[in-house]
């Protein structure tokens, strides 16, 4: 790792002002991405401003939504009461990233602001249209993921906190690649008032993506028959050493089936 | 920068460069040997040590995070002469060859059956997901982690 300083601002604002002293410092959330690539020296920065101390990790719920702090770890999510009663499937998405020991520092805010094309997260932010409150605005789901490890935060923006609606129902289930336990592809599957939501992440080459062609099937019959004639193009899909397009497109269904499994 | 950590009950005061891992820290400014870096990529998870009482590979952390922490290592879970019940089970159970990965192994599944007094013989084989061993075929290990979730309580 190169050389660089280290701070810990007890604020938002102050953790603004400070990676503003320079134009290479970068945030650090829970820093299960950004050190192990610091040393690798796939990325590089002068200044680490750690954001643990800024006061973000807390997790609420009222009737219609779960808000979320940024800098909550993957093992608060899995473990919280709240989660786990109004939310379970996004309890069990965050208890079933990484090991126990990357949860138990991996933040959801790292992860979204990272935007990992196989990470778990982004496929239930996009499929429960939740919003990620940044200390500058509010950006849908739609609208913050742009593409691989690229989202719409601006250069010193920070996600304070998410907000993730109360769905009826919802599901996920990801086929792990088996040596780095990253999804290959990930499904989430939620049911709500106004349709079915269907996100896939691990199988993009964008990242992750809603699967209109599930979600018109769904949408006509909520049941796992339903999806058995959709047809996944493999086009726009990962074709890489570790599974080509069509071998992701047929996961993508085989992991939907799963979810629905458990919905239904 | 000034950190002051507390480390297996004692509190140490040093001046590091920031970029110093919480590893590297251990094993070479507080000559803590037995925390051992295998990938060095965060995969391995030879390197795992308690920080405020949560399992975490030390490899992936700067020592300037841990600036207030108590940290456990390996060296500071025996009771003077009488070892911790994980590490007399992976005694008793051989639960390792080489031996490279089991402090690892012991601090990691340490606290998998705190925090799962009951823990099945399933859910220790997800547990160790984070930690890899090149010998055993993990057989003995997960042989250990059962007798040990026993003694601790289970």
């Amino acid at each position: 790792m190169y050389e660089l300083e280290y701070s810990m601002p007890s604020s938002v604002n102050d953790a603004v002002a400070e990676i503003k002293k320079s134009s290479e410092a970068k945030y650090l959330a829970g820093g299960m991405t950004l050190i192990p690539t610091l040393k690798a020296r796939l990325s590089s920065a002068d200044m680490l401003v750690d954001l643990k101390g800024a006061n973000l990790s807390n997790v609420s719920v009222s009737s219609s939504e779960i808000v979320i702090g940024s800098m909550t770890r993957h093992c608060d999510v899995a473990s919280s009461s709240e989660v786990l009663s109004s939310l379970p499937a996004l309890a069990k998405l965050a208890g079933g990233i990484g090991d126990h020991m990357v949860r138990n520092c991996g933040t959801i805010g790292g992860s979204l602001a990272n935007n990992d094309p196989a990470a778990c997260y982004p496929s239930a932010v996009l499929a429960l249209d939740a919003t990620i409150i940044t200390n500058e605005r509010a950006i849908t789901a739609e609208d913050f993921f742009v593409g691989m490890f690229e989202t719409a935060l601006n250069e010193n923006e920070i996600i304070t906190e998410v907000k993730f609606p109360i769905p009826e129902k919802a599901s996920y289930i990801k086929f792990p690649n088996p040596a780095s336990r990253y999804a290959m592809v990930g499904v989430f599957i939620a049911k709500k008032a106004n349709g079915v939501a269907v996100a896939v992440t691990g199988a993009g080459e964008n990242g992750v993506f809603r699967c209109s062609e599930i979600e018109n099937a769904l949408n006509s019959s909520f049941n796992v028959g339903s999806i058995d004639n959709v047809e996944i193009s493999p086009d726009g899909l990962n074709n890489a050493i570790h599974a080509s397009g069509s071998y992701r497109a047929n996961l993508i269904k085989e992991m939907a089936k799963r979810a629905l499994n458990e919905m239904i | 920068m000034e950190i002051s950590i507390t480390i297996n009950g004692k509190e140490v005061k040093a001046n590091i460069k920031a970029n110093t891992l919480l590893s590297t820290f251990i094993r070479e400014n507080l000559n803590l040997t037995g925390t051992h870096v295998g990938c060095d990529t965060s995969q391995c998870g030879a390197c795992a040590i308690h920080l405020n009482g949560d399992a975490v590979k030390s490899c992936a952390i700067l020592a300037a995070q841990a600036d207030g922490a108590e940290i456990t290592t390996i060296e500071g879970i025996a009771n003077g002469d009488e070892l911790h019940p994980m590490q007399q089970a992976f005694h008793e159970n051989h639960g390792l060859q080489c031996g490279y990965c089991t402090p690892g192994m012991v601090m990691s599944s340490i606290k998998l059956v705190e925090n799962n007094p009951n823990i099945s013989e399933e859910e220790i084989r997800k547990g160790l997901e984070g930690n890899i061993c090149r010998c055993t075929g993990y057989h003995n290990i997960v042989k250990s982690i059962k007798q040990a979730a026993t003694e601790m309580g289970g």
